[in-house]
């Protein structure tokens, strides 16, 4: 390994570069406007000159004597014929110039004046003022001293001047006076206009002193600077020609824009110098300033853009770094990288959460580099004699090398052919790449990248197929679905990008949400459903049974894996099932015939650490208006876990539900990472089993309701559609009454809005009613794995109202939304209201109404993308420089302090308890014997910590309550800053 | 300290008087310390880039809120941007959000007296604008030019006003001053004459009169009346005075609220305007039903109300005064950026993000922001980091 010393950037310092500077660093200079030869070859002291660089391989760099790729380019220029203005600083110019006098070029402020600010700009630079306060400062400091009308020093008139267009400036005449007395100025003549030369010797009289004053430094930058009189060229390299298939060659929009710009400049320089009128050479003039001026900017507002031939607008200097697709967000924010992998994912619920599955075909391209040491030589040695085996798909897989690195940095490319020549030259010191095996650590991406969970680190598993796989419980943080989502891998480089990964990327250290205190990363959809049908009732399986719902547990975790003993050490390890094998439990009952059973509730319970506690209420709790049974629940809602023993209720997706689940919560923080995702590994291949075990479907059929209720359905909306009517009827004969602050026309709508709500709710009740808890679809929508009970209402009751912006449908044609019914009509019907359900089938008119409402829901989310989106990357823009320091204290990089005590308590949010600094029901656990403990414990107010939806509103209640002392446990923020002394 | 106390009340519901302090006496301890270990444990890294953290809690959430802008709060029937547009509001720090409104309770008792219903409304009514067009019919009668201006009895008596409070306005109004009183005959109508015989004039006068503030707070369209929880009134608002609200007699004023953070910026200052920020921020997120810990949004609030003014999330405010230049040009509007920081000779210390990853090099966070320092012995003074 070489022993350089790695540098560092320390800082960057911005100048103007000046005419002389530019001369210097020239390697040529620029005279001719072509570009290359009849043979192709690049013109002499032309827009390609080989002085500037090469761009085609072979050629040599006539400077530097390199080949493409090693020569970086050198700068050429062109010598103006006459001075042109910069557009970037047309601003300052002006402010320089009206801010000193016109003929000896002095700040226009008494001594006092200039005394007094550069006291306070010296001030603001010791407060740390930024740079922008300072520019607000000297802009006003301009400001005041160009308000003089005559010069303190002087005593010379001044005159004002006009800024006219994007690049001329005029002296204005408005005063004949004064434009007669500053006629010794102008050189006498009767035009007011101000040539860049003028300009130019106007700025050069101006001291130093002065230009400190207005926050400019003049050793980077003196104002004549900004007044150009030779224009540097940047390298070929920058600019470089394409040429096309059809041999013709492309130039660059820059090149095309600086042979615009060479070609005037010759004009100007040879009718000057030919005497030509006055008229032609200002006119050239312009002309040059206007192709120095889109050279610079092709945006400048007031001139039109110089164009290419097509018709497009050239992509000039400031339009390469603006913007989105602009060198700085693009090129320079986010870069592009090496071995990283592509592919669409699947679903494996047989991987663990920290596994990621990547086909052979990927696993064979990518690489890690492999330092070789005295140690490890020997088996380097054997990965690289298997060669590259790019066409072995198939398993068995072996890792095998594609590069190896001399210790002089040379590649070579490991083939087939001369791999084993190539292992045996191996030495200490070379870095082998070799192909990924498992176990390497990844970084998985998907985007759009919104949090820091979207791109999390797993642990390869070498796979057959061609996609990307991996447990569905990862699906929520990078909320990704598998109809045809594609996501990035990236492998690791170093060990301690891997180290770093390891400890603080891997999806298991990332269960728990730094959004809000609870777990992302948990059981969905299936895995509710079979956990339901797992625990819930009092469920008997037999020895068959139970033993093949069991087998599947056993997971082999990344870690288990590489702690196995190796087989061999490159690919495969001999199972050791002593890691990971669980016993089938004592059976917990015999039945009738003298078979032993085991209860679900008692196999979920093997899964669960031994000293588990917890009690809460399941998601099927029916919040029972007389007071809770507790373990006598007839709904089996109330769960309650002693000992890691599940004693009554059903797991559902409060249980082990993402975002929600309480036993998931508590073993994440309670008992660490790998506990956690141990659990999650062997929940869903748990409660897969259950699931697999009893089958499980949904159809059409479930929503299903007999005769009599849909009749109850349509004849309770043909009542609410008639009291419409009334309704309608009532304010058109004027006896409705106006709610108060509402007219009359918003209080109808208010009341129809509710009475068709009502009937769809209602409806939804009926079908409710008979669509009992043995219903596939109503077990997903209760136990909270998929849909809701609305859904499920207007699958089978009645669709109900559809709305546009919060109203009933009410455009279209004049006076009706369908030309199906009369005009004025604010009947039911008329105004989208579907009293079918989507079972029963929507009539046309409906349909259409169905798909208004659906249209706008479609617009929202477009809009809502791209609005959030931005607003995303301004805050990030904003905090991103934001951490917290060792004292305590949140601070930017700068050091400005931002809170002097991290959200006043000091508390990481992702180890909160639902926001709270410290569950105080863990605190009474954790010091109190269990039954004393339990006295103290209130599961109703606990359980006001559990909807994160609802607890939202009743925390804002409890701010305008003015906290109190009585307040049960929440208000975790009020912990503060001594918390726990 | 809170947690003591919430530890206390619980430990009393279970426990009565002596049998409390002596529990009290026996486990306290315990409790307090067991207490101080989680916290401790529970407490942030060091050098975890909290900012970004908060960046993304609040960001990503962005994406699942709903456009709709208009949502009818409660029975009080008053529209208040919500979901995403107010939450960019609240970000942007507009000077005047889409829809103010203030929650304006009232004070339970007023001079001996309860506040009821009637007390109640009269308070609103104070403090709903009113313009003479609310109130009354304005009719031109060009034979004799004036303007005649018949108030509708019962709307006037409900909104406690007379003729003469009418008339009294009216004279303060530059176009018709000293031309206005009441018509002889029929006490309550009012006359206003022109002065001059133009039918101009005439219309003139009848165009700035219609439009006149009888009586209420400027800016505050809509007043409704809706009751508190404990039983008393509050008053919710269309339109936002904070200034001239808490004035009005018989508004609780030290639970006034109202969505314009400027405002209470202005009125308030710069705490104020930070708790507005975090209340406002955190109710828009939880009526979307949405969970963000309240840390992130202080945090950002914080960030927002750090010079003492309200700064924007964005090009004018926070990230367009960064320090760094690179991480403006990176941000928005880049070559002014560049340009000026070539004029004035800026230096770029690669302190930020953004900068150390234009250059390639770690950012100044998380593992990145631990620096190995090393000095070699008795070497003069090189400088080693």
């Amino acid at each position: 390994m070489t022993n350089e010393i790695t540098k560092k950037i320390g800082s960057i310092k911005f100048s103007c570069v000046s005419p002389d500077e530019i001369r210097k660093m020239s390697k040529i200079e620029i005279i001719t406007a072509d570009t290359y030869d009849d043979e192709g070859y690049p013109i002499s002291r032309g827009l390609m000159d080989p002085h500037m660089g090469v761009i085609e391989p072979g050629l040599r760099c006539k400077t530097c004597g390199c080949k493409v790729d090693e020569c970086p380019g050198h700068f050429g220029h062109i010598e103006l014929a006459m001075p042109v203005i910069h557009v970037g600083f047309i601003k300052d110019i002006k402010m320089m110039l009206e801010s000193t006098c016109s003929s000896c070029g002095r700040l226009m402020l008494s001594a006092d004046q200039v005394k007094v600010r550069r006291e306070s700009m010296e001030k603001m630079e010791e407060l740390g003022g930024g740079t922008i306060d300072l520019k607000n400062f000297s802009k006003e400091t301009a400001k005041d001293a160009s308000k003089g009308v005559e010069c303190p020093y002087c005593g010379a008139k001044q005159v004002k001047i006009k800024l006219d267009k994007p690049t001329t400036f005029r002296l204005d005449n408005g005063d004949k006076t004064v434009n007669k007395a500053a006629a010794g100025v102008n050189k006498g003549s009767a035009s007011s206009k101000l040539t860049p030369k003028e300009v130019r010797e106007r700025l050069e009289k101006i001291s130093d002193e002065d230009l400190r004053t207005l926050g400019m430094d003049p050793e980077t930058c003196r104002p004549e600077w900004m007044v150009l009189t030779a224009l540097a060229v940047p390298p070929v390299t920058v600019r470089p020609s394409i040429t096309l298939d059809s041999g013709d060659r492309s130039e660059d929009d820059l090149t095309h824009k600086l042979v615009d710009v060479l070609r005037i400049n010759q004009r100007l320089g040879e009718n000057r110098d030919a005497g030509a009128p006055q008229l032609i050479v200002e006119d050239l003039w312009e002309l040059l300033q206007y192709h120095v001026t889109t050279y610079f900017d092709n945006q400048t507002s007031g001139i039109p853009p110089a164009r290419h031939r097509s018709g497009r607008p050239l992509k000039t200097l400031a339009q390469r770094l603006k913007g989105k697709e602009g060198r700085f967000r693009s090129n320079l924010s986010g870069k592009r990288v090496n071995f990283s992998a592509r592919t669409v994912i699947s679903p494996d619920p047989l991987l663990s959460i920290n596994d990621v599955g990547v086909p052979i075909f990927a696993a064979r391209e990518l690489t890690v580099p492999l330092h070789v040491n005295a140690n490890n030589i020997e088996d380097v040695r054997k990965i690289v004699r298997r060669g590259p085996m790019a066409d072995k798909l198939t398993f068995p897989y072996r890792p095998g090398a594609n590069y190896v690195i001399r210790a002089d940095g040379r590649r070579i490319r490991v083939t087939e052919r001369n791999a084993f020549e190539v292992a045996e030259n191996i030495d200490i010191d070379y870095v082998v790449e070799r192909q990924l095996m498992e176990g390497d650590v990844v970084l998985f991406n998907r985007q759009p990248s919104l949090h820091r969970m979207s791109m999390m680190a797993h642990r390869i598993k070498i796979m057959e197929g061609k996609t990307f796989r991996f447990n569905l419980c990862d699906c929520p943080p990078y909320n990704a679905d598998f109809d045809g989502d594609e996501m990035n891998l990236h492998v690791l480089q170093s060990d301690e990008a891997r180290a770093e990964a390891r400890i603080l990327m891997q999806v298991q250290e990332n269960i728990l949400s730094p959004r809000y205190g609870g777990p992302i990363i948990g059981a969905i959809h299936d895995h509710i459903t079979g956990a339901y049908y797992l625990t819930h009732g009092d469920t008997h399986f037999d020895r068959f049974q139970t033993a093949n719902i069991l087998f599947k547990l056993p997971v082999r975790t990344a870690e288990q894996r590489e702690n196995a003993i190796p087989d061999d050490k490159q690919h495969c390890y001999k199972a050791d099932s002593r890691d990971w094998a669980i016993d089938m439990p004592e059976p917990s009952g015999k039945d009738d015939k003298g078979e032993p059973y085991w209860t679900g509730k008692q196999l979920f319970s093997i899964i669960l650490p031994e000293d588990f506690n917890a009690t809460f209420k399941a998601n099927i709790c029916h919040n029972c208006r007389d007071g809770c049974l507790k373990e006598n629940c007839k709904y089996d809602a109330y769960v309650k876990i002693r000992n890691g023993n599940l004693e009554c209720g059903t797991i559902d997706v409060r249980g082990i539900g993402n975002s929600k689940g309480k036993i998931l919560d508590r073993i994440a923080r309670d008992y660490g990472a790998s506990r956690a995702a141990k659990f999650i590994n062997q929940v869903t291949r748990l409660v897969l089993g259950a699931l697999m075990n009893h089958g499980f479907s949904t159809g059409i059929g479930d929503e299903d309701i007999p005769e009599e209720a849909a009749n109850q359905i349509a004849t309770y909306s043909q009542e609410c559609i008639d009291k419409v009517a009334r309704n309608v009827e009532s304010y058109r004969d004027g006896t409705l009454e106006a709610m108060p602050g509402r007219s009359l026309r918003e209080t109808l709508e208010v009341n129809v809005m509710g009475i068709l709500g009502e009937a769809r709710d209602h409806a939804g009740e009926i079908a409710e009613k008979h669509l009992g808890m043995e219903n596939p679809a109503v077990i997903m929508a209760k136990a909270g794995a998929r849909g809701s009970m609305l859904n499920l209402s207007q699958m089978a009751g009645c669709v109900g109202q559809q709305a546009v912006r919060g109203e009933r449908l009410s455009r279209g044609y004049h006076g009706r939304t369908l030309p199906h019914f009369e005009r004025d009509d604010l009947g039911a019907y008329a105004r989208g209201f579907c009293s079918n359900s989507y079972k029963s089938g929507l009539s046309p008119t409906e349909f259409f109404f169905h798909a208004m409402g659906g249209r706008e829901g479609l617009v929202d989310t477009a809009v809502r993308t791209s609005r959030s989106g931005y607003m995303q990357r301004r805050l990030v823009s904003a905090l991103e420089d934001l951490k917290l320091t060792a004292d305590g204290t949140v601070r930017n990089t700068v050091g400005t302090v931002i809170q002097f005590k991290y959200g006043e308590d000091g508390i990481d949010p992702s180890r909160t308890v639902g926001g709270k600094a410290i569950d105080i029901d863990d605190l009474f656990y954790e010091v109190l014997p269990e039954d004393e403990a339990e006295k103290l414990i209130h599961p109703e107010v606990k359980d006001r910590g559990d909807d994160y939806g609802t607890r939202e509103k009743d925390e804002m209640e409890y701010i305008d309550e003015d906290g109190d002392g009585e307040g049960e446990e929440d208000g975790g923020d009020d912990y503060g800053d001594d918390g726990g002394e | 300290m809170k947690i003591i106390l919430d530890i206390a009340s619980r430990v009393r519901r279970v426990y009565k008087d002596e049998e409390y302090l002596e529990y009290i006496e026996k486990r306290g301890k315990d409790f307090v310390k067991t207490a101080h270990r989680m916290y401790v444990s529970h407490m942030m890294d060091q050098n975890e880039s909290a900012g970004v953290m908060a960046a993304h809690s609040l960001g990503e959430p962005g994406t699942q809120m709903n456009m709709r802008t208009f949502h009818y709060a409660g029975v009080a029937n008053v529209n208040v941007t919500q979901g995403l547009p107010r939450l960019i509001e609240i970000v942007d720090a507009r000077r005047i959000p889409a829809t103010p409104s203030m929650v304006i309770p009232l004070v339970n008792e007023i001079d001996g007296g309860p506040v009821d219903e009637g007390v109640a409304r009269h308070i609103a009514s104070e403090i709903e604008i009113t313009t003479l067009l609310d109130v009354a019919e304005i009719q031109t009668d060009v034979t004799s030019m004036e303007l005649i201006i018949v108030p509708d009895a019962r709307k006037i008596s409900e909104k406690g006003i007379t003729s003469e409070d009418i008339k009294e306005r009216l004279n303060k109004i530059k176009a018709v001053r000293g031309n206005v009183e009441i018509d002889p005959v029929k006490k309550i109508n009012i006359i206003a004459r022109a002065d001059e015989p133009s039918f101009k004039k005439l219309q003139l006068m009848y165009d700035t009169v219609k439009g006149t503030k009888i009586k209420g707070i400027d800016g505050i369209t809509r007043a409704v009346l809706s009751k508190k929880n404990d039983g008393g009134w509050s008053i919710i608002t269309e339109g936002s005075n904070l200034k001239e609200v808490l004035k009005v007699r018989g508004v609780d004023s030290e639970h006034v609220m109202t969505n314009s953070i400027l405002e209470v910026a202005d009125v308030l200052g710069i705490e104020a305007a930070r708790n507005a920020l975090i209340r406002e921020a955190e109710g828009t997120l939880g009526e979307a039903g949405l969970n963000v810990d309240i840390r992130h949004i202080m945090l950002v609030a914080d960030l927002m109300t750090n010079d003492g003014y309200v700064k924007a999330i964005g090009r004018h405010g926070i990230s367009g005064k960064k320090s760094s230049v690179l991480a403006r040009a990176a941000f928005e509007i880049t070559a002014a950026h560049l340009l000026h920081a070539a004029m004035v000779g800026e230096v770029d210390h690669l302190e930020g993000v953004t900068e150390n990853i234009i250059v390639g090099q770690p950012v100044t966070l998380g593992t990145g922001a631990v620096n190995l320092e090393y000095k070699p012995k008795k070497r003069r003074t090189e400088e080693a980091e």
